[in-house]
């Protein structure tokens, strides 16, 4: 206990220089621990994001590339499937339920997606949960759209608002369909995944705004009204993708196959979470090469408590000197260093994981707001606290050089005070 | 009852082709108040390490309280320290993270003799401090707050306190000025007259020595300085 004591009011006479110490342990374990956050959320949160779905259609390329931009809305298509090969597939005996999307427009910054009422039905996130309206209704009408909760807020919609959508996926497009406005008929409750930073419309829609466009350009004095549009077929041709729910998942890899060898166009069709082990695999390596500099940056700054420690050794020879001569044994100077530096680290360990939860806390917002992912506040898993066990444990590793250096000239001084 | 015994004491610093310390004889009794001359140089600090069983002698044997220090293990020395002996050094005594009080009772930390001894610590603290002439609003102060005079009756309290037999006075009063010299000499006397402890002061200063009823030369004592001198 007196050595415990000792320790305390020895280090808060040297705090001044201590706290830069501390501090410089407390910002390795954060980053550290802030790593390992970041990694687990960003597969939560791609993983809620497609909870309830066991497939993804779409033209031929990458299916990491096909689940981005169907799904997390990151990149572009680069091509269409047709109309006719999506119903066909459809009617597939293990297909319960799909979910048409059609992409490549968008509204102030914020994707434009074309789909039907199936979306509403099907479309699972988070805990496989439905998504739920703030105000409104779906879609009903061709010239009606749903906003998602982020959009709503960031633009300060309400039902009933007017929006124009804008040719292209930039946030400075040029070419808007002024001529076909919409009305917000619906805004969904927020779901912390990109469907609250997508504007939703009928496929109808899409094809309203497109029907006096021929290959991505208006053609210059054809213009058909919105009234018009209405009259004419509205049936879309083409779509970007769909999602697919199975009856039974056993059925998958056999759909799977069956739509990847589709004769009349090269379709793509990827389970997403092989798809989204396969983008890990891509980012494992970097998250490895981030995890060892981290491991590095927290091994610098216990290098930074052992500098410490080791440069106060010759000023703190007359302490021990006194220790020794009140009746302290070598062995009491030797724990006060170990002491010494567990506090150290622990009190490190601790701003560092209070820096952690502000950093996130901090971050939240932001992170919504620019990505639509959702972070968890960030709370000590099992493994942090192991990993902050290892530390601890590497600390004292590192203070017994102190230790037995003040433990050695402790012997050796005996009740010799050098000044 | 001799409190110190010394038989043919010999020790050599490693490297060194002399003894540093070669003592034939030396006997303390219970009670005595002994000064110890020497010039700096002179193996007084060596002898002092000796004495408190920091180091070990070559040849020879040191009791203390008829105990064989030197053939004692290094942990019983240092137990045998903490129970037995009181120590005052030149300066900077203190610890300067602690309070007045807190740096007082330290030695009742690390033995458990002394702790009982003093009863309850806190209370004999005050009383030591009062008896030293030291103010009751001081005992909560930071030991910087003190002077050196001040500082060293503190570290007299602390070597005094739990009742030790034998206390060892390094060069304490070196950094004092002629008056509070005095007078701590006066405390230091009556003190550990009060408790029976026993008092070896070291030092290098003739006037302080007129104050002891006991003198002896390191350098006659000592036969390792004094051949070293002929030589």
């Amino acid at each position: 206990m007196i050595l415990l004591k000792l320790t305390l009011r020895s280090l808060w006479n040297r705090r001044m220089s201590l706290f830069l110490t501390i501090l410089s342990i407390a910002v390795s374990v954060m980053l550290l621990l802030g790593v390992e956050y970041i990694r687990k959320e960003a597969r939560q949160s791609f993983l809620s994001t497609i909870s309830g779905t066991d497939m993804v259609v779409g033209a031929r390329s990458g299916p990491v590339q096909l689940l981005l931009y169907s799904v997390f809305r990151i990149g572009n298509a680069t091509n269409n499937i047709s109309w006719k090969s999506y119903q066909e597939i459809k009617k597939n005996k293990w297909v319960d339920w799909t979910i048409p999307l059609s992409l490549g427009d968008s509204h102030k910054g914020f994707r434009v997606l074309g789909t039907n009422q199936d979306y509403f039905k099907y479309y699972r996130h988070g805990d496989k949960q439905l998504l739920k309206f703030q105000k409104g209704k779906p879609f009903d009408g061709v010239f009606e759209a749903v906003v998602g909760a982020k959009v709503a807020q960031k633009l300060n919609y309400q039902i009933g608002e007017k929006i124009v959508i804008a040719h292209g996926s930039g946030s400075t497009s040029f070419t808007e369909h002024k001529d076909k406005p919409f009305t917000v008929v619906g805004i969904l409750a927020p779901t912390g995944t990109p469907v609250d930073r997508t504007v939703h419309i009928s496929l109808e829609g899409i094809e309203a705004v497109h029907i006096d466009w021929v290959n991505g350009a208006p053609i210059s004095g054809y213009k058909i009204s919105a009234e018009e549009a209405l009259k004419k077929n509205l049936k879309p041709e083409v779509i970007t993708a769909f999602l697919v729910g199975l009856e039974n998942r056993i059925a998958t890899f056999r759909l799977q196959r069956e739509i990847n060898e589709y004769t009349r166009e090269p379709l793509l069709a990827t389970v997403p979470a092989i798809a989204l082990a396969e983008l890990w695999q891509t980012i494992g390596n970097f998250e490895t090469i981030l995890r060892i500099i981290t491991v590095f940056v927290v091994i610098a700054g216990l290098l930074g408590m052992l500098t410490t420690l080791l440069s106060t050794l010759n000023e703190r020879r007359r302490e021990m000197a006194i220790l020794r001569a009140v009746g302290a044994y070598p062995r009491h100077v030797f724990f006060l260093f170990v002491l010494e530096s567990l506090i150290l680290v622990v009190l490190g360990c601790l701003i560092g994981m209070l820096l952690l939860v502000a950093l996130v806390a901090l971050a939240k917002p932001w992170v919504i707001e620019h990505y639509g992912l959702f972070l968890n506040n960030w709370l000590p898993s099992s493994s942090d606290l192991l990993l902050i066990a290892v530390i601890s444990a590497l600390a004292i590793v590192f203070s017994f050089i102190p230790a037995i250096i003040a433990y050695r000239r402790s012997l050796q001084d005996g009740l010799t005070v050098r000044v | 009852m001799n409190v110190v015994e010394l038989n043919n004491l010999q020790f050599r610093w490693k490297g060194q082709s002399q003894n540093t310390i070669n003592i034939d004889d030396l006997h303390v009794q219970q009670g005595e108040h002994v000064f110890i001359k020497g010039a700096s140089g002179s193996g007084k600090t060596t002898l002092l390490n000796l004495l408190a069983g920091i180091l070990v002698p070559d040849a020879g044997c040191i009791s203390i309280l008829d105990k064989d220090i030197s053939s004692l293990s290094h942990s019983a020395r240092d137990r045998f320290r903490a129970d037995h002996m009181g120590i005052i050094f030149q300066q900077f005594n203190l610890l300067p993270y602690l309070s007045v009080i807190e740096n007082i009772v330290l030695p009742c930390n690390f033995s458990k003799r002394r702790k009982q001894q003093a009863g309850n610590v806190h209370e004999m603290a005050k009383q030591l401090l009062e008896h030293l002439g030291l103010k009751q609003e001081l005992i909560n102060r930071s030991v910087m707050d003190l002077s050196v005079g001040q500082q060293q009756r503190v570290a007299v309290a602390r070597a005094l306190i739990g009742k030790p037999e034998l206390i060892i006075a390094d060069e304490p009063t070196s950094a004092l000025d002629t008056e509070s010299r005095n007078d701590f000499l006066k405390l230091l006397f009556s003190e550990a007259e009060q408790q029976g402890s026993t008092i070896l002061f070291v030092s290098h200063d003739p006037y302080i020595a007129e104050k002891f009823p006991r003198v002896l030369d390191l350098h006659t004592l000592n036969q390792a300085s004094s051949k070293a001198q002929t030589a």
